[in-house]
């Protein structure tokens, strides 16, 4: 793992996030946008909620059969003329790709946006070797500029606004007249799209991620909107895919169906722009493509999580839906999760890849609203899987001292019913006494962080046990 | 020293409890994959005659794409360089060997057409399709000489021709189209689905068109009659 996680300091870095008036402008963005893109491209398909079953249903028959269909998927690649390659580690990872860069003389290596390769730290390790690796996603280009990792997995940039990037475009691209006028996005587009276009042609080597692997056939399948992806797979000599093993599906029919619940999910496009199926490399009669195609299958830790409670994390499609819907992310943003993957998704992910020790934080980031599991296109019960974490980091002594007492003091009045409905019946009183006048509390014991930046509302004197057995709910 | 093939095979195979030589699993793989099951395909492509073209066209339409309807191919040319005259474009194109391409009069429309793959240096290109899909208004693209793929994402404008018959309902029935040509399991070196224009709303989500691949993609339907 070259990027060192931040994930234990979530806290520190999401106050830092919420003070930092740059960011929660860019992240204004966030908050409506996507939502509303997805709700009326929903609404559109009648079929949206059948398609996230059968979505569900493929990844589930995938996973419960992953072995059989790797050797199916590795069996048609080698058969198309390409090349399979597994890596346990993200080091083995990076030695394989590194070694292969090396061995077709790669100087310059071009990528399309990958979340693996981010995973894996491949930048580093490509210039560690003494070559060039550029960043062709207009989002990925620019965080690569500006020696940043993605706040988002599908807006690598999101955390920024256009003036930020004007300063990297005039910082980095020099050779260009310094009059020019990038006030305007379109213009900031159209320039990476000039020095983006010569860094296509000259590169060597082209590494994409995968959205989906097809054992049926031995393809492997992005989807842009771009057109770099495209551009980095087609133009160089060499195409290398990275990609973990649990993006394989069965066959055309069922990456079809995953395709239909992707794009909606992510940005409310019913398709994105290009769906591009590569088999193996070019053919004898092709006038163009690439001559060599690897593809690098990596676990990374996803064998193990087979088979146990964060199984069905396997079925994530990476299409950003849950940090577009969670309050959480919508107010500190993608990096304070100090890791690769932020929001809902990166806190049941995170743990499982580097531990619950460093990443035990994240999933306590969390209001359990449940919008991540209502959006989530394979139906993954996120708030259950975040709290199997939490419930993990409780029994491994991980969570802080205070709030370990405080559960244990909890659990003493939660195993007692008689108990617990006199010591909270006094407490309602007490509380609603001494509220009575301002109706609310500035600040408690013990709840000096809570209400540090918002009043506790007094209680109206009466417990809601007691309510609700005075209004017939009891049984 | 241990495969890193052979640890990751049976730790997956331990996490499930599972051999691998289980004969209902190894079946319910081998079943899947001969037999291809079609999933929920959405009622909305499932339109036949005029109607799958007018389908076909609004979603393309929807996603910034151009579409013109001619009679027949021989009328093509002509269309296209109506396209390139009214944007302003000069009256150029690449294209692949396609036979249908190569039967046009292109010289008659006053276009100065040459063939072969694309450098980058070229402003517009033309080609043929495979396949369309009327349920999201995609173009299907097979690479090969007839039309190489750096056309459909060097030049600035794409043009792309679509026989009205190899208009398909939905994805799905390109798939069996495909098997068709190239066999069951197999495919083409690259397939490119593309649904309109190169885009990018990476910078403050504002959706900008012509980001790394054809800042026009027009489409030029040729008949009135998709396949029953």
């Amino acid at each position: 793992m070259t990027l060192h996680p931040t994930s234990p300091h979530f806290k520190d870095n999401a106050h830092r996030a919420m003070a930092d008036a740059q960011l929660q402008k860019a992240l204004g963005n966030t908050r409506t946008g996507f939502i509303e893109k997805r709700a009326l491209a929903m609404s559109k398909l009648p079929e949206f909620d059948a398609l996230r079953d059968a979505a569900r249903d493929i990844k589930n028959h995938t996973l419960a059969h992953l072995d059989l269909y790797l050797e199916a998927f590795e069996k048609k690649v080698v058969e198309a003329g390409g090349h399979v390659h597994f890596a346990r580690t993200a080091e083995e990872a990076n030695d394989i790709i590194v070694g292969l860069c090396k061995q077709y003389s790669a100087e310059t290596v071009t990528k399309g946006k990958s979340m693996i390769s981010e995973e894996i730290g491949l930048n580093a390790a490509i210039e560690a070797a003494g070559m060039k690796a550029v960043e062709t996603d207009l989002g990925e280009y620019i965080i690569q500029l500006r020696h940043e990792t993605p706040s988002h997995i599908i807006a690598p940039a999101i955390h920024l606004n256009k003036e930020q990037v004007e300063q990297d475009f005039r910082r980095v691209h020099t050779d260009l007249p310094k009059e020019r006028d990038l006030s305007q996005p379109t213009q900031l587009l159209t320039e990476a799209r000039g020095v983006l276009r010569e860094k296509f042609l000259a590169a060597d080597v082209g590494i994409t991620g995968a959205n989906f692997l097809i054992a049926e056939t031995g393809t492997s399948i992005i989807v842009t909107n771009e057109g770099n992806g495209d551009l980095t797979q087609t133009l160089p000599e060499t195409h290398i895919v990275v990609a973990s093993i649990e993006k394989l599906v069965p066959t055309l029919e069922d990456a079809s169906q995953l395709l239909r619940v992707l794009a909606r999910s992510a940005t409310g496009q019913d398709m994105s722009v290009y769906t591009t199926f590569s088999t193996g490399p070019r053919r004898a009669a092709d006038v163009d493509g690439p001559q060599n195609y690897h593809v690098i299958l990596l676990d990374n830790g996803r064998s193990s999580m087979l088979g146990g409670e964060f199984e069905e994390m396997l079925r994530c499609i990476r299409c950003g839906a849950c940090m577009n819907h969670c309050p959480v992310y919508h107010a500190v943003g993608g990096h304070a999760y100090g890791w690769v993957y932020p929001g809902p998704m990166g806190a049941v992910l995170t743990p499982s890849l580097i531990g619950v020790e460093k990443g035990g934080n994240l999933p306590n980031a969390s209001t359990f609203c449940g919008r991540c599991e209502e959006a989530c296109p394979v139906r993954i019960p996120l708030p259950k899987l975040m709290r199997h974490w939490r419930e993990r980091e409780f029994e491994r002594n991980l969570s802080p001292a205070v709030a370990r007492y405080g559960l244990s003091a909890w659990a003493v009045f939660a195993k007692r019913p008689k108990l617990y409905r006199i010591a909270t019946s006094v407490a309602m009183r007490v509380l609603g006494f001494a509220g009575r006048r301002k109706g609310r509390f500035a600040s408690l014991p013990f709840a000096g962080g809570w209400t540090k930046f918002r009043d506790m509302p007094a209680p109206q004197g009466r417990t809601f046990q007691e309510q609700w057995r005075d209004r017939g709910g009891a049984r | 020293m241990s495969s890193a093939r052979g640890d990751i095979v049976s730790n997956i195979r331990r996490s499930l409890g599972v051999t691998g030589q289980e004969a209902p699993r190894r079946f319910a793989v081998t079943d899947r994959l001969t037999r291809a099951p079609t999933g929920v395909i959405p009622a909305r492509g499932q339109r036949d005659g005029a109607a799958r073209i007018a389908m076909f066209r609004e979603q393309a339409v929807a996603v910034s794409a151009t579409v013109a309807m001619v009679e027949s191919a021989q009328a093509a040319p002509a269309e296209i360089a109506r396209y390139l005259r009214e944007n302003n474009l000069p009256a150029i194109l690449r294209r692949g060997e396609d036979a249908r391409l190569a039967a046009m009069d292109w010289s008659a429309a006053g276009l100065d057409v040459s063939t072969g793959p694309s450098d980058g240096d070229d402003l517009n290109a033309v080609s043929h399709a495979f396949g369309g899909i009327a349920e999201t208004g995609t173009l299907v693209m097979t690479s090969g000489a007839d039309n190489p793929t750096t056309l459909n994402f060097l030049p600035d404008n794409h043009i792309v021709i679509l026989s009205a018959a190899d208009l398909e309902r939905d994805i799905e029935s390109v798939w069996d189209r495909l098997r068709g040509r190239f066999g069951k399991a197999l495919m083409p070196r690259t397939v490119n689905m593309i649904t309109g224009p190169s885009r990018s709303a990476d910078i403050e989500q504002t959706l900008l068109l012509g980001a790394h691949g054809p800042r026009r993609l027009h489409i030029v339907i040729v008949g009135s009659a998709p396949h029953a």
